[in-house]
């Protein structure tokens, strides 16, 4: 079959690979019917984890169609319309069995890997690296789906695909962002980054009740989505200063919770941290350019919440320490425990409360992906997502 | 060569905008940013940071009393202490140990469940044996966690998840790669 694979830095290709096989009795096959790229996807590409190897078949968003159960899968059947998690849960480990879904201990195979480089045992996820299972991606026409029971789930009628695609990563993690973050009825919520995750995020703040939600980003077509989708306040942080803004904008208290939805490879900062960021970035002696990071801590009010949605692998320099302390911040992070968030937001897509198709701003079939990941990466025209088709 | 020049003139931008962070609310205070791109331009990203696997092999190195050789391989199953009360009721991996290990099972705190150990009765006596064992599926302890891990899942899930194979489009030679890098404490 075809996939889109990685092959080194800067380097996509579409392929002929192996077609995927029922390789444990729980496992499904999925014909792929809608795959996107991430955000996560460009941290790839542009060569800052560790642990890929050329071939990878890429993509860990999509929803498709059942077309083969193993004897173990018990609550899913062929035919069935389907959205997948982008992160593989056995289900019943402590971590799954406590909604703690990426953590789960059963879904790696490769957790000697994880350790070696994360420093412990991360559960498994569609295409992102050998440490992280190695599993192949769904950038592809079939894929295979470990823990089928826990891991696909049947979409309403009253979804589209489109919609539902986005249920198997963005939303969820957005969602995940605001609810563990605390946000309340009345909060104020600042939101770095409007890509599809920080869109999902600002969103959800909203359905949890917070009476203001600010989106920061630099990209005017990204602001004027989230403004004309959602209705939300906006900051273009490459004009005006950001703290100042938040600071004006909130009687001076700040942000009652922040998320960060912009990950490793920030850009645009004061006082010259991009540049130095990006070269400890270059030398390795830093993997991750926290800028986002760093602001919403300096942003966030005394006593209030800080979320890191925003991927980060390894260690990070001129983390202000002093001031979450001082501040008396509650802070954390985490990759997406979808799991626990996908019924419930399909619920409300079926309702009308969640709108995502927006987000793919661009649809193509699998052969012009290596050309959809380069308007994804540079933001050309105004691109949020590009959905693929691979049986177009 | 090159690389230690290029990594001593970063410090050196490194200790400068420690300095004057003091002063910035930002934390980092403006840098020459035509030094840092001359510093940026001559690497490449291969190696792609791992700053938390690095660090933890020198924890282990910098530790003032030398690690036990014969420590318990732990893990914590999701399951009452009374499904793992007798080596009978053990799954497979386990029992396929015989007697090279001892166990021992307790019951969690909370709801955590019930942790079960194992550790090798005799360890292979000189550093030379360890050698031999190059290869970490080859580590007898590592064996010994990897049967834990997987009687776990067994109790858990019914199953032991296979990996993808072969591990890329690319076939098994890839893996080779992949096995070195793991190997290397996963820095590729
Ligand atoms: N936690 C999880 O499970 C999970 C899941 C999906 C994605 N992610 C991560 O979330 C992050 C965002 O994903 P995405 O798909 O929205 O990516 P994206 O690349 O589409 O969007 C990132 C946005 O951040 C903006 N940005 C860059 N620097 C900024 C700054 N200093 N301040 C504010 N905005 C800034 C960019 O302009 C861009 O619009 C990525 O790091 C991705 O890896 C995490
Ligand atoms: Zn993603
Ligand atoms: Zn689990």
């Amino acid at each position: 079959m075809k996939a889109l694979c990685w092959e080194g830095v800067n380097k996509l290709a579409v392929e002929r690979v192996p077609d995927p096989q029922i390789l444990n009795d729980q496992d499904a096959i999925l014909k792929v019917t809608l795959t996107t790229t991430c955000g996560s996807d460009l941290h790839l590409i542009n060569g800052f984890i560790p642990t890929m190897q050329a071939g990878d078949v890429m993509g860990h968003e999509f929803m498709g169609e059942i077309v083969d159960v193993g004897p173990g899968v018990r609550r899913r059947k062929v035919g069935e319309r389907v959205v997948v998690c982008s992160f593989i849960g056995c289900g019943r480990c402590w971590y799954c069995t406590h909604d703690l879904w990426s953590l789960c201990d059963n879904s790696n195979p490769n957790w000697a890997l994880a350790r070696d480089t994360l420093g412990f045992e991360i559960g498994g996820v569609y295409a992102y690296s050998h440490a992280l299972g190695g599993f192949r991606g769904s950038h592809s026409e079939y894929v295979r789906i470990p823990f089928a029971d826990y891991g696909t789930f049947p979409v309403p009628d009253a979804v589209g695909d489109m919609d539902a695609l986005y249920a198997s990563d963005a939303a969820p993690t957005g969602w995940m962002g605001a609810h563990l973050g605390g946000v309340k009825p009345g909060d104020v919520v600042a939101v770095w980054g409007a890509g599809g995750v920080g869109q999902m995020a600002a969103r959800a703040a909203q359905l949890l009740g917070a009476e203001r939600v600010i989106v920061i980003d630099r990209l005017p077509d990204r602001l004027a989505m989230a403004e004309r989708y959602m209705g939300t306040e906006t900051i273009d942080y490459s004009r005006v200063d950001v703290l100042d803004e938040l600071h004006e904008c909130t009687g001076g208290r700040g942000p009652d919770v922040c998320i960060e939805a912009v990950g490793m490879e920030a850009t645009g900062a004061p006082d010259g941290q991009y540049a130095y960021d990006r070269v400890k970035q270059q030398l390795h002696m830093q993997q991750e350019r926290p800028i986002a990071v760093r602001e919403a801590i300096y942003a966030c009010r005394k006593g209030g919440s800080v979320f890191v949605l925003g991927v980060f692998g390894g260690l990070v320099d001129k983390f202000p320490l002093g001031v979450l302390m001082n501040k008396g911040l509650t802070f954390a992070g985490a990759q997406q425990h979808g799991h626990r968030y996908i019924p419930m937001l399909l619920k409300r897509m079926a309702n009308g409360e969640l709108s995502t198709r927006q987000l793919a701003t661009h649809e193509m079939t699998l052969d012009e992906a290596p050309r959809g990941y380069d308007m994804f990466k540079h933001k050309k025209d105004a691109c949020v997502r590009v959905a693929f088709r691979p049986h177009a | 060569m090159m690389t230690s020049v290029l990594r001593t003139a970063c410090r050196r931008i490194g200790r400068g905008a420690m300095s004057a962070g003091a002063a910035s609310r930002g934390g980092i205070a403006a840098v020459q940013a035509t030094n840092m791109k001359r510093v940026a331009g001559g690497l490449g990203l291969l190696a792609a940071g791992l700053g938390a696997g690095r660090w933890i092999v020198s924890r282990a190195q910098t530790m003032r009393e030398p690690a036990p050789k014969n420590r318990w391989i732990m893990v914590t199953i999701n399951c009452s202490p009374q499904r793992l009360s007798s080596r009978a009721d053990m799954p497979e991996p386990i029992t396929r140990l015989g007697d090279a290990v001892d166990l021992k099972i307790s019951p969690a705190p909370g709801d955590r469940g019930t942790e079960l150990g194992a550790r090798l009765r005799e360890l292979p006596r000189t550093k030379i044996a360890g050698m031999v064992a190059r290869r970490p599926e080859e580590d007898p302890r590592r064996m010994v966690e990897e049967a834990l891990r997987q009687a776990k899942s067994l109790i858990e899930t019914g199953e032991v998840l296979r990996p993808d194979w072969p591990p890329s489009a690319h076939g098994a030679q890839g893996a080779k790669l992949l096995e070195f890098a793991d190997r290397r404490g996963g820095r590729l």
